[in-house]
């Protein structure tokens, strides 16, 4: 009786395992579903400034902005990252991957030695973006700078430095869905849409999180905390911009000036250095998009 | 002179600063045309609150009025200073090149521009 019931608790471990095991797998692109493919590296260029690489990657502090070598330290409420070296050093930093390894990084948030990132890194708006634009981005990455040096480990607590586990997080938020424009709606609109939701990844800082760090969804666009810890991040559905007109929003995106004759302060100076790269169609069509998000009131201010 | 409000004189000139920029930004793109008088206005302008930021940032001046100073100036005011020195050099060192013409305008406003944003990303709230 007893023998059998050990052998039953044993068979229970071993399929929980396997269980964890199987849901945990994480996911990659492979080379066969890249086709032929001829680099734009102008669109690669477009691609780095709305991603808002540099904002992280580029080494703290240096004047130059497309040395990549990493370094930067992101707090949040489960550690401290500290941002991985991806200029093209083939010892360091990305210089090595193969093009299906960057496609499956962003894509599905996987390294090339098949472990997961962590969502610091913002695959979860990446995901939506097209194979063409990351080719393209990849090519133009592999024209910058090398610079070596690798970045020391990330500096998290159990349990949360256990990769594996973000297998279960990726299955319950990441959905793997590219971009799927809405036909409803005009041509600028969608692409102010695919700007925004994918390489742009604005909500990642527009919105609150829940206990588990992934994005509220009813609540997307609505503000967030600060990502350096001051202060909040705006709500920037017409809640709040209402009296904002489409310019007003792309000439914020350029000058970083608001309508309230104003300017923008902390990271989204950043951003805004990112985003005065941008074409200024590209800015309009952003804005037309931001300019159509529904009216959320959201959580009350997170203030300090 | 001594400050008796400095929360209300650095916004004061903060807004004054940016209506100024925007009025520059604004001939850069050919909105408003050029105006040699108001563009030299601006960088007085600008000179000046360069002169005035770091005093105005006192002990006692940390919160109120919905400032959105963060407290790094306080732990960094060395920096601060430093940087609103830099504000006023490359407001001093391009005045004569942007009153000259449109084109002398267009090069220098990028350079002033650029002082602002350095001080603004660490020290000022995003929100």
């Amino acid at each position: 009786m007893m023998k059998k019931l050990i052998v039953s608790a044993a068979v229970a471990v071993v399929l929980v395992l396997a269980a964890f095991w199987f849901m945990t797998i994480s996911r990659t692109v492979p080379a066969s579903a890249l086709g032929p493919h001829t680099p734009d590296l102008a669109n690669g260029k477009t691609m780095f400034a709305i991603g808002g690489c540099t904002s992280c990657h580029a080494v703290p502090k240096a004047e130059d902005k497309t040395r990549l070598g990493g370094g930067l330290a992101l707090g949040s409420p489960f550690g401290t990252f500290y941002v991985p070296n991806t200029s093209p050093d083939r010892k360091d930093g990305i210089g090595a991957w193969s093009e299906a390894q960057f496609v499956t990084a962003m894509n599905k948030g996987t390294s090339p030695d098949g472990d997961h990132y962590f969502p610091a890194f913002p695959y979860m708006s990446y995901q939506r973006m097209a194979f063409n634009d990351l080719r393209d981005l990849f090519a133009y990455l592999k024209t910058l700078p090398s610079v070596q040096g690798r970045v020391r480990e990330h500096d998290l607590p159990f349990p949360f430095n256990i990769r594996r586990m973000l297998g279960l997080w990726k299955l319950v938020f990441l959905d793997g869905e590219p971009f799927k424009p809405d036909p409803s709606q005009s041509a600028q609109w969608n692409r102010g849409a695919y700007l925004v939701n994918g390489p742009g990844h604005c909500a990642e800082c527009h919105s609150p999180r829940n206990i588990l760090g992934g994005i509220i969804t009813g609540l997307r666009f609505t503000g967030g905390p600060a990502p350096d810890g001051q202060g909040g991040v705006p709500n920037i559905t017409q809640f709040k911009l209402k009296h904002w007109t489409v310019a007003d929003i792309a000439d914020l995106l350029e000058t970083g000036m608001t309508a309230d004759a104003d300017r923008v302060g902390g990271s989204m100076v950043d951003v805004v250095r990112n985003t005065s790269q941008l074409t200024a169609t590209d800015r309009m069509a952003i804005a037309t998009y931001i300019k159509s998000l529904p009216s959320v009131e959201g959580q009350a201010p997170v203030k300090k | 002179m001594a400050q008796s409000d400095p929360i209300a004189a650095r916004k004061a000139l903060m807004k004054e600063n940016n209506n100024n920029a925007r009025a520059a930004v604004q001939m850069m793109r050919g909105q408003k045309p050029f105006d040699a008088a108001a563009v030299e206005a601006a960088f007085a302008q600008w000179a000046d609150t360069a002169q005035k930021l770091p005093g105005l940032f006192p002990d006692n001046s940390k919160t109120g009025q919905e400032t959105k100073a963060t407290p790094k100036i306080w732990q960094n005011k060395k920096d601060f200073d430093e940087k609103a020195a830099a504000f006023g050099k490359a407001v001093a060192d391009n005045r004569a090149k942007a009153t000259a013409s449109l084109d002398g305008l267009k090069a220098a406003i990028p350079v002033v521009g650029k002082a602002c944003d350095n001080c603004h990303e660490d020290y000022r709230l995003t929100q």
